[in-house]
C-alpha cells in the first residue's frame, strides 16, 4: 500500500493547479459559509429628514415634558443616517442606491403625538414617511422588516416613558405628594391619607351620629380605590410590555455564532477536499487502465479502496488542522480541547474519504467522479444546515434522515462538540461517523467488482 | 481442427482447459481449450465479440472463468493491456520502479535497468510518460509486463494504437522475447500481423474456439475454397463464413 501512497502523492505533487484548486475553492467556499453565518448585515445607509423645528419636538404628559426626538434614534441603532434637508434629496439619494431607504420624519409630528396623548379635540395619530426601493423580494422583506421592528422599539419606548408618567401621577393620587402642572405648584393629599383622616374621624363620633353613615361611605370608597389602584402600575407595565420572554434551552446552546461558522467552514472543507480528492484518484485508476493490471495479484481491491481512503483523508485532515490553526488566532477556541478536535477532524474525513471512494467506484471515471462529488456534497451540507422548525415536520423528517445518511451533520456535530463542548457530544457522532466510514467504504468495494 | 482441444502442458508455458465464462445469460466463452510452448508466440484472432479479450483477462488473472482451468497461476504471468495501464503524470523510470516494487521483484533497481535497456528508453528515463509517444508508451507497457521476467507475456491488441514503423519495431522486440524463451500470446483485429509473426493462430467466433493451428494449416482448412481466395485474410474471412460466422 505504501508505494501505492507514494505514487499518489507523485501524481499530486506534478498536479500542482489540481492541488491547489482543490485546497483553495474549498477553503475559499468554505470561509465565505463562515463569513456569512457568523457577520450580519452591514448597517445600512438611510437617508433622513427631520422637519421639525428645533426645540419643537418636545410634548407633554401629566406636565412632564418629553423630548420626542430622543426616541428617533431608536431608529437609528441599527441603521446609517444619512441627514439630508429635504425630501427630494432623500429621494434622490434613495433612487440612486446610495441610501437604501429614506425616513421623513414631518414638522407636524410632535403636535400630533401630543393630541394623541392628551386625548383632545380629534386626535390624530402622527405619521412618519418611509420610502425605499424594492430591487427584489429579498431586499424587500428586508427593509420593511428591519423598519417595522425599528418602529415598534422606537413606539414601545415612547409607549414605556409616558406609562411611566401615568403611573407617578396615580402614585401621588394614592400616597399624596406634589406635583407642578402649568407652573403652578399642587398638594395632593392621597388615598390612603384620606382613608387614614377618616377613620379617625369615625373614632371620634358617638355610635349614633348622624355623620357616622356618610364619613362610612367615604371610607369604603377610598379603601375600594386603594385596593384597585395598587395594581395600576402593574397593569401600565403589562401594557406597555405585555409578554415577557423566558428562554429555555432543550439542546445544543452554547456555541457562539462565531465558533459554530468555524465548525462549518472545517467541515464544508474536509468535505470538498475528501470527496473530491478520493472519488478523483480512484476513478484515476481506471481511466489510466491500471486498475486491471494493479488487481491482478499486486493490490486487493480492498487494499486500494482503503489506501484512496487514507490518502484523501489524510490531505483533508491537514487542511481541516491548518484552517483550525489559523482561524484560531482570529477567533476564541479553547486550545485545551485540541485533542478533541483531532478526534472530529480524524473521524469526520475517515467518513468523507469512504463517501469520496464510494462516488468514485460508482461514477468510474474522473469527470463524472468530480461531478457527482459536487452535486451530492452541496446539497448535503445545506441540508444539513436546516434547522429545525424551519419547515414542515414532515418535510424536516425527511431532511433528518437523509443528513443522517451522508457523514456532513454527524462532522459538523463532532466539530461542534470538539470546538465547543456542545450537545450530543463528541462519542454519538464519532459513532455515527465510523458507521459511515465502514458503510460507504463496503459500497465501494461492491462497486470495484465492475470497476475494470 | 488440429489443437483447439488439446490438454494443457506441463509447465512451464501456458494452458486452458475447458475455460467457460458466462456474464449472466450471455455466454462470453465456450469451453476453450489450448495449450501453448515455452518460446511460442500465439495469436488470437477473431470478429469483434468474439472473446478475444475475455480470454486473455482470464490468462492473466483479472477474471475468474465460470468454469475450466487455467496453467500457470497469474503471478507467473506477464500482461500487457491493450491501453497503456501506466501513470501518464510519472517519469519512464517511476512507473517502471513503482510497477517493479508492486511486483515485490527482488532487486528493483535492477529491474528497472533492465527494462530500460530492453525498451530502448534509457535516455528518456526521466521524462514524464505523458509526453512520451503512443509507441514509446506502448513499449513502456509492454515493459511493465515483463519486469518480473515472467515465463508468460500476454499481450491484448498491443499494436492498435501504433504506426506501421512502431508496429515493426514492437514485433522485432516481441519476437526477440520468443526467441528468449518466453511463451506469448496476443490478440489482434490485424489478421496480417497474426499471419506473419505467430507461429500459432487461434481462431475465435462468439465466445467457441474454431481453430488452433499454424497459418498455413488455417488456409488448409477452407479445403477446396482455399485456391480461389487470394491471401491469408481472405482465407480467414473464407473460414469464418464456412463455419456461419
Amino acid at each position: 500500500m505504501r508505494w501505492l501512497l507514494l505514487k499518489d502523492v507523485q501524481i499530486l505533487r506534478r498536479s500542482p493547479l489540481l492541488v491547489a484548486l482543490l485546497v483553495v475553492y474549498p477553503v475559499a467556499i468554505s470561509l465565505l459559509i463562515g463569513v456569512a453565518l457568523s457577520r450580519g448585515p452591514d448597517r445600512p445607509k438611510v437617508a433622513f429628514v427631520n422637519d421639525v423645528a428645533p426645540g419643537t419636538g418636545i410634548i407633554s404628559v401629566g406636565g412632564r415634558e418629553i423630548d420626542a426626538t430622543r426616541y428617533a434614534e431608536r431608529l437609528f441603532e441599527t441603521v446609517d443616517p444619512i441627514p439630508v434637508d429635504t425630501r427630494a434629496e432623500a429621494l434622490a439619494l434613495v433612487r440612486s442606491g446610495e441610501a437604501l431607504g429614506a425616513l421623513i420624519v414631518p414638522e407636524d409630528v410632535a403636535r400630533k403625538l401630543q393630541g394623541a396623548l392628551s386625548l383632545s379635540g380629534a386626535p390624530e395619530r402622527p405619521t412618519v414617511e418611509v420610502v425605499y426601493n424594492v430591487e427584489g423580494p429579498l431586499k424587500g422583506e428586508f427593509v420593511e422588516s428591519l423598519i417595522d421592528s425599528r418602529l415598534a422599539e422606537a413606539n414601545q419606548a415612547l409607549s414605556a416613558s409616558v406609562t411611566e408618567v401615568a403611573a407617578g401621577y396615580l402614585r401621588i393620587l394614592l400616597d399624596g405628594g406634589g406635583f407642578s402642572l402649568l407652573g403652578q405648584e399642587f398638594e395632593v393629599l392621597g388615598l390612603r391619607r384620606t382613608q387614614a383622616i377618616v377613620d379617625t374621624a369615625l373614632r371620634g363620633l358617638p355610635p349614633g351620629d348622624p355623620d357616622r353613615a356618610a364619613l362610612e361611605r367615604v371610607r369604603r370608597f377610598a379603601g375600594l380605590a386603594i385596593d384597585n389602584l395598587d395594581l395600576t402600575d402593574a397593569v401600565l407595565t403589562s401594557v406597555s410590555a405585555p409578554v415577557r420572554v423566558k428562554r429555555t434551552v432543550l439542546e445544543g446552546g452554547g456555541t457562539s455564532l462565531d465558533a459554530f461558522a468555524v465548525a462549518v467552514s472545517v467541515a464544508v472543507s474536509l468535505m470538498f477536499v475528501c470527496v473530491l480528492l478520493a472519488a478523483g484518484m480512484l476513478a484515476l485508476e481506471r481511466e489510466e487502465h491500471a486498475f486491471g493490471r494493479l488487481v491482478r495479484g499486486l493490490v486487493s481491491r480492498t487494499t486500494l479502496v482503503v489506501e484512496k481512503a487514507l490518502l484523501a483523508a489524510a490531505c483533508a485532515f491537514a487542511v481541516g488542522l491548518a484552517m483550525l490553526l489559523v482561524v484560531g488566532t482570529f477567533v476564541a477556541l479553547d486550545w485545551g480541547r485540541f485533542p478533541l478536535w483531532m478526534a472530529a477532524l480524524a473521524g469526520g474525513a475517515l467518513a468523507f474519504a469512504a463517501l469520496g471512494v464510494a462516488v468514485g467506484g460508482l461514477a468510474r471515471e474522473v469527470r463524472a467522479a468530480s461531478l457527482l462529488a459536487v452535486l451530492l456534497t452541496l446539497p448535503m451540507a445545506f441540508l444539513a444546515l436546516v434547522p429545525s422548525g424551519a419547515v414542515a415536520q414532515g418535510l424536516y423528517s425527511v431532511i433528518s434522515v437523509v443528513s443522517a445518511l451522508f457523514p456532513f451533520k454527524p462532522t459538523l456535530q463532532a466539530l461542534d462538540a470538539a470546538l465547543n463542548d456542545s450537545d450530543p457530544g463528541l462519542l454519538q457522532p464519532l459513532a455515527h461517523l465510523a458507521a459511515l466510514t465502514v458503510g460507504f467504504g463496503a459500497i465501494a468495494r461492491v462497486a470495484l467488482r465492475r470497476f475494470g | 481442427m488440429s489443437t483447439a482441444a488439446s490438454a494443457p502442458p506441463a509447465a512451464p508455458g501456458l494452458g486452458a482447459a475447458g475455460v467457460t465464462q458466462r456474464f449472466g445469460a450471455r455466454t462470453a466463452l465456450r469451453d476453450v481449450s489450448f495449450a501453448a510452448a515455452p518460446g511460442e508466440l500465439v495469436a488470437v484472432i477473431g470478429p469483434n465479440g468474439a472473446g478475444k479479450t475475455t480470454l486473455l483477462s482470464i490468462l492473466a488473472g483479472i477474471q475468474r472463468p465460470s468454469a475450466g482451468t487455467v496453467h500457470p497461476p497469474a503471478g507467473d504471468v506477464g500482461w500487457v493491456p491493450q491501453q497503456p495501464a501506466i501513470y501518464r503524470k510519472l517519469s519512464v523510470a517511476e512507473n517502471l520502479r513503482l510497477f517493479a516494487r508492486l511486483e515485490r521483484v527482488a532487486d528493483p533497481g535492477a529491474a528497472v535497468r533492465r527494462a530500460l535497456a530492453l525498451t530502448g528508453l534509457a535516455d528518456r528515463a526521466g521524462d514524464e510518460l505523458g509526453r512520451l509517444s503512443t509507441g514509446n508508451q506502448q513499449r513502456v507497457n509492454i515493459a511493465v509486463g515483463l519486469l518480473a521476467d515472467p515465463p508468460v507475456l500476454l499481450l491484448d491488441e498491443p499494436s492498435s494504437s501504433l504506426d506501421p514503423r512502431q508496429r515493426e519495431v514492437l514485433w522485432e522486440f516481441v519476437g526477440r522475447l520468443a526467441e528468449g524463451g518466453t511463451t506469448v500470446v496476443f490478440s489482434t483485429h490485424n489478421v496480417g500481423e497474426a499471419e506473419r509473426y505467430a507461429d500459432r493462430v487461434l481462431v475465435l467466433a462468439d465466445g467457441e474456439l474454431l481453430f488452433g493451428g499454424t497459418p498455413s494449416e488455417l488456409e488448409q482448412e477452407i479445403g477446396p475454397a482455399a485456391g480461389a481466395v487470394r491471401d491469408f485474410e481472405a482465407a480467414f474471412v473464407a473460414f469464418l463464413h464456412a463455419r456461419g460466422h
